[in-house]
């Protein structure tokens, strides 16, 4: 059916809102408590149209609708710049953000801006309104999350976020103007710090906890040695704020950024995952081999890891007690590659940057120390990254592609990490390498209807059948584990992931996310491996070295560097 | 009584939706029983959260018999056990006790169920989106529609939800007792302020005649309820017929426009469940400016045409479009002021 939007003629599809083929055709109109992904929340009364022809809609000539509300009808012809929708729209933004106060100066949020985008292009003026801000304190969740009540304008997107990922731990509460963020007064229900509510948010008033100052701070000190290392997700993503298309890969753009940051040395996370994949796969034939603590589970995402902990305690034996890539890494970084580069560990800052906030937490935690020392000192997210290039005028467009040093180097297998799926993958290529010879693995995902989330599949290595699954955002995870519940032997080996599509649908991720920008994503990690010489961890001759070092340390400083432990939490910390 | 012969009798006796909309009730009754699907439950809305509107509360206390009468009809025509009184916390602790003896002897003869969500007193509770959703357990806010609240109500099944004095009606009806009356409540400055029973189309004049109400002072009058109800000048009395949820609060015509607006702005303020912007924002902006300029302050016309123009426009629910109605109609009719189109 044709409608009309601004006086251009569209092909809509039936169900469709307006504001949607209005997006879809990238007719500006300003939006707050929309998002693609999730039911339409209708609140904030911003993206309003008024209807000029009515067509099959049969409403009256003249009416203000909000075009998220508005369906689809042949023969509908709207306007969002009648002088009737202009300046309702202005009131309504300007009464939605009253309240709000610029914080462009600290805002980790690296471009994208809901806010900025309104005030140019609907002219608003945010003292018109008296300011219903009070004194609200901010809340931090964790290392991880702040959110600051004072700048929430109650679009629910966050709330809303939360439960899809399956925690529900934020919520709305308040009449009138104290309808603002909190937290659920449910004991049995805590934040994993994943982060999806900083991803939805289009305020940035729940956000990370920003370590850009700090980490300014140290690249400035000419008595460390800061080095930095980058997570898989975030080379496919990062372009996005800097107009790049979505799934483009600019790791070599980000390795040149990072030496004009004055970073001292640029390794990655991917070497780092090299490292898990071939620890956690020697886990794994330990396992099957002993027949013990199956099926087992990763432990990379330090989101499903807190989720285990917290909520589901039973299935800690059946985490891998590998450490995750940056962990490791840093690790590394501070004992075996100090030594070999005659270094003080004291000396050396390891900035991870992630498409996580949940990493954040997890390089906090003590349990992690290597002599006293944090593996990691600050993570960034994708956004701080970029808030950070941006400060410094760095063009990505512009730099000549630069390559990584020595533990910079990875196979394709570990580019995979960023993806749901990918550790499953790569532990299988290792897998099937160490009992075959042979790295190739063809695995026929099985996907179960309806529900990208969970994906199954039996691969046969050799003499062995695995039954392994992959599953993303915490809601699957409830499931597959009741599955499991019920019937131990379902799976040997499962990949969980807190985020929708794993880490590149991350809670540090560029904003917008959705299900259609996450695809995108995946699709540029796969070509990365695909495109790798080297695809199997075993591969990456830097890796080796490292665990050739631990190999010839006591049983106990080897379990220090390489493995963790966790704790029936049951609350908070 | 069979069900096309009692929707007959009742289009007949114009029963309509007393909580304030007037719907013919008749026909929200067929087009439940039309759907041909599973109806959950009844719901009685008892929530009467608008200020000085007492008619529910008069009849939870002098007529519960046919209040849960008329639930009961309606549980029989849509073949539903199971029914809900969304009510008033404040009527729940004056009331509970009667209806909860009468409604367990229903359960102890029949085997029906009846569900008493207490709500605390609130204006949107009686929203019927955000009745559902607070009966749901969720928060008390109102619901995008489509689809219809009634249709997807209480998990997902179809519901009849009817005002107090709309199941009251309908017991008088199949009892053989109906009369053309409705009830007014009477409030303000009045020498006998209370609940009648008075003819369904008498105009506001003569219920302030009949009940001895009719002072001999110059006013004005709100009527359909404090909150959400039209304002009229004396003499539009004569020919204005009662209207809404039925109330009539008189005020003084020299009362000062401050304190008239100020009263709303703040019900509004503290009312608004804050779900959209220019209900939440708005009312918080009249409110608030009307404490900052103080009694003696010019008011502030342009922000008040500017808020209650949004208001009206782009509220998400019926509460938010509301306060335009007695704030344009007191501009117009008893200020003498223009008030767009």
């Amino acid at each position: 059916m044709i409608v009309t939007i601004n006086g251009q003629a569209l092909e809509a599809q039936p169900g469709q809102t307006i504001l949607q083929l209005a997006l879809e055709h990238r007719i500006s109109l300003a939006h707050f408590c929309y998002h693609e992904d999730l039911t339409v929340e209708a609140n904030c009364r911003t993206c309003l149209v008024e209807v000029v022809t009515p067509g099959d809609s049969r409403l009256p000539i003249g009416e203000i609708v909000p075009a998220c509300t508005l369906t689809a009808a042949a023969g509908l012809a709207v306007d969002s710049q009648t002088d009737q929708a202009i300046s309702l729209r202005r009131d309504n933004l300007d009464l939605l953000l009253s309240h709000y106060q610029p914080h462009c100066h600290d805002c980790p949020r690296g471009g994208s801006c809901a806010v900025t985008e309104a005030i140019d292009q609907d002219s608003l003026d945010l003292t018109r309104f008296a300011s219903s801000a009070t004194d609200y304190p901010q809340v931090r969740l964790g290392k991880a999350i702040e959110y600051d009540p004072n700048l929430c304008i109650a679009c629910n997107l966050c709330v809303k976020a939360c439960e899809a990922v399956g925690v529900g731990y934020l919520r709305l509460a308040g009449q009138g103007v104290t309808n603002r963020l909190t937290v659920t007064d449910n004991p049995a229900v805590e934040c994993v710090y994943c982060g999806q509510c900083t991803l939805h948010c289009p305020v940035a008033a729940i956000r990370e906890q920003s370590d850009l100052s700090a980490v300014e701070a140290a690249l400035a000190n000419p008595e460390l040695t800061v080095v930095v290392q980058m997570a898989p997700a975030v080379r496919v993503s990062i372009g996005e704020l800097f107009g790049f298309p979505v799934g483009k890969n600019l790791e070599r753009q980000m390795y040149a950024a990072f030496r004009r940051l004055g970073f001292a040395k640029i390794f990655d996370v991917n070497w780092g995952a090299d490292l898990t994949t071939m620890i956690e796969a020697e886990e794994l034939l330990e396992r099957l081999e002993h027949g013990a603590g199956l099926p087992m589970f990763t432990s990379c995402c330090p989101a499903w890891v807190r989720f285990v902990e917290e909520a589901h305690p039973d299935f800690i034996p059946n985490l891998t007690t590998s450490r995750s890539p940056q962990i490791q890494a840093g690790a590394a970084y501070k004992t075996w590659w100090a030594e070999t580069a005659g270094l003080d560990p004291q000396r050396i800052v390891v900035v991870s940057i992630m498409p996580c906030t949940a990493k954040k937490h997890e390089a906090n935690q003590p349990k992690l120390a290597i002599d006293g020392l944090k593996p990691v000192d600050y993570v960034l997210t994708t956004r701080e990254i970029a808030s950070l290039l941006r400060k410094h005028r760095i063009d990505l467009a512009r730099l000549t592609p630069a390559d990584p040093d020595r533990l910079g180097e990875y196979s394709g297998a570990a580019v995979l990490f960023g993806a749901s799926g990918g550790v499953v993958e790569a532990a299988m290529r290792t897998a099937a390498f160490h009992l075959t010879g042979d790295a190739a693995v063809t695995i026929d995902w099985q996907v179960l209807p309806e529900q990208p989330t969970i994906r199954q599949a039996t691969v046969v290595l050799g003499s062995r059948r695995l039954r392994i699954a992959v599953v993303s955002t915490l809601q699957s995870a409830k499931q597959v584990l009741t599955a499991i519940r019920e019937n131990a032997r379902t799976y040997d080996y499962v990949e969980f992931m807190a985020c929708p599509g794993g880490c590149v649908g991350g809670g540090g991720q560029p904003v917008p996310t959705s299900r259609r920008i996450i695809r995108q994503r995946q699709a540029g990690l796969r070509s990365i491996d695909t495109h790798k010489t080297n695809r199997l961890a075993q591969h990456n001759p830097a890796a080796l070295e490292f665990l050739d070092y631990c190999a010839k340390m006591p049983a106990e400083r080897r379990r220090q560097l390489l493995e963790t432990s966790y704790a029936m939490t049951g609350s908070l910390d | 009584m069979n069900p096309d012969t009692l929707l007959a009798a009742m289009a007949a006796a114009g029963i309509v939706g007393r909580g304030g909309a007037s719907f013919p009730t008749d026909l929200k009754w067929r087009r439940l029983k039309d759907l041909g699907r599973p109806i959950g439950a009844v719901v009685c809305n008892a929530s009467e959260g608008e200020p000085s509107v007492h008619k529910d509360a008069y009849l939870l206390d002098h007529y519960p018999d046919r209040v849960v009468g008329g639930m009961v009809v309606a549980m029989e025509f849509l073949g539903v056990r199971e029914a809900y009184f969304n009510i008033n916390r404040r009527y729940f602790e004056r009331y509970g006790r009667h209806l909860l003896s009468i409604t367990n002897q229903i359960t102890a003869d029949r085997g029906w169920i009846f569900h008493y969500f207490i709500e605390e007193p609130s204006y949107i509770g009686g929203e019927t989106g955000a009745l559902l959703n607070a009966i749901e357990g969720r928060r008390t806010q109102p619901r995008l529609s489509p689809p219809s609240p009634s249709i997807q109500g209480i998990r997902g099944q179809p519901v009849l939800l009817d005002n107090v004095e709309t199941f009251y009606d309908v017991d008088r009806l199949v009892t053989g007792d109906f009369q053309p009356t409705r009830l007014a409540t009477v409030t303000g400055p009045v020498p006998a302020p209370g609940v009648y029973q008075v003819p369904r189309d008498s105009t506001v004049n003569a219920v302030l005649v009949a009940t001895n109400n009719r002072p001999d002072f110059t006013f004005f009058a709100q009527v359909g309820g404090s909150a959400s109800g039209e304002v009229i000048n004396q003499e539009q009395t004569t020919t204005y017929e009662l209207t809404g949820c039925g109330a009539i609060e008189l005020y003084r015509a020299d009362t000062p426009p401050y304190q008239i607006l100020r009263r709303w702005f703040d019900f509004y303020a503290a009312e608004s469940c804050g779900k959209c912007t220019p209900c939440r924002e708005g009312a918080y902006q009249l409110s608030r400016s009307f404490a900052a300029i103080g009694p003696a302050g010019p008011l502030p016309w342009p922000l008040i045409r500017t808020i209650v123009r949004t208001m009206k426009r782009t509220s998400f629910c019926d509460l938010g479009n509301s306060l335009p109605v007695p704030v344009e109609s007191y501009m117009k009719n008893v200020l003498g002021m223009e008030v767009a189109a």
